[in-house]
């Protein structure tokens, strides 16, 4: 009984999480997509890129929250799949767990390298 | 074996299935991509030419494509979930299926902008 109530209430806040994570990324994503159009215009060069991103302080700002929301949000998600297509086996966390990771690791090292430009 | 409910074809054909489909898919999709997208960004701690090495990759038609679908599916799943908010948080006022219509337009529009911006 304990551990179903417990159960419930980790439900719960993960539903939580992920809507407030959901309202931040859908400024973040909106901003994102007018961005890529921008961007993409002529084709994209490493020098374009950094040329706008390099010490830019906002944009680096910007980005690592949006980083930090698909941490939340991403592994919910995938996890939620998961266990409802397959509930008995264990797989749910472990993946979840993964994916959160290279998300907080590969995303603030892609924020880190654009800010810098590599001169670190 | 899946803890869904099962759901008869009358559900299936239902425009709010549609829409949970299309947002489970472009999610699940999204999120296999995004650690590729910050590898491929993280290369930039390589400095700016073996930045510009690893975007070349980005020159293949493969690559264009799946930018392309990508585009489409952020948008997809942007829109979809800006239907969901709003069902779950707004006054209660139906399945929002003017809100599936607009995330299908607005999936369209964004792929048809990459299009026209992209070369």
């Amino acid at each position: 009984m304990g551990q179903a109530m417990n159960q419930g209430v980790l439900q719960a806040k993960l539903w939580y999480a992920q809507r407030i994570s959901a309202m931040v990324l859908g400024i973040c994503v909106a901003v994102h997509l007018v961005m890529i159009f921008y961007a993409i215009r002529g084709g994209l060069t490493a020098q374009e890129i950094l040329g706008r991103t390099q010490g830019n302080v906002l944009f680096a700002f910007f980005y690592e929250v949006f980083v930090l929301a698909c941490f939340i949000h991403a592994p919910i998600g995938i996890s939620n799949i998961l266990q409802e297509t397959f509930p008995k086996s264990a797989i749910a966390k472990p993946v979840a767990g993964a994916l959160g990771l290279l998300i907080l690791i590969l995303g603030s090292a892609a924020v880190l390298g654009v800010y810098t430009g590599g001169a670190l | 074996m899946s803890s869904r409910p099962r759901l008869d074809s009358r559900a299936k054909s239902h425009l709010s299935y549609f829409a949970y489909a299309c947002h489970r898919f472009s999610g699940l999709l999204l999120a296999s991509f995004i650690p590729l997208h910050f590898l491929m960004l993280s290369q930039s701690l390589r400095g700016a030419q073996g930045f510009e090495q690893s975007l070349a990759l980005t020159d293949l038609r493969v690559f264009k494509f799946g930018e392309w679908a990508l585009v489409i599916l952020l948008a997809v799943h942007l829109a979809g979930g800006l239907r969901v908010l709003i069902m779950e948080f707004g006054p209660w006022n139906g399945l929002r299926k003017g809100w599936i219509q607009l995330s299908t337009l607005f999936g369209i529009a964004c792929g048809l902008l990459f299009l026209y911006f992209a070369n």
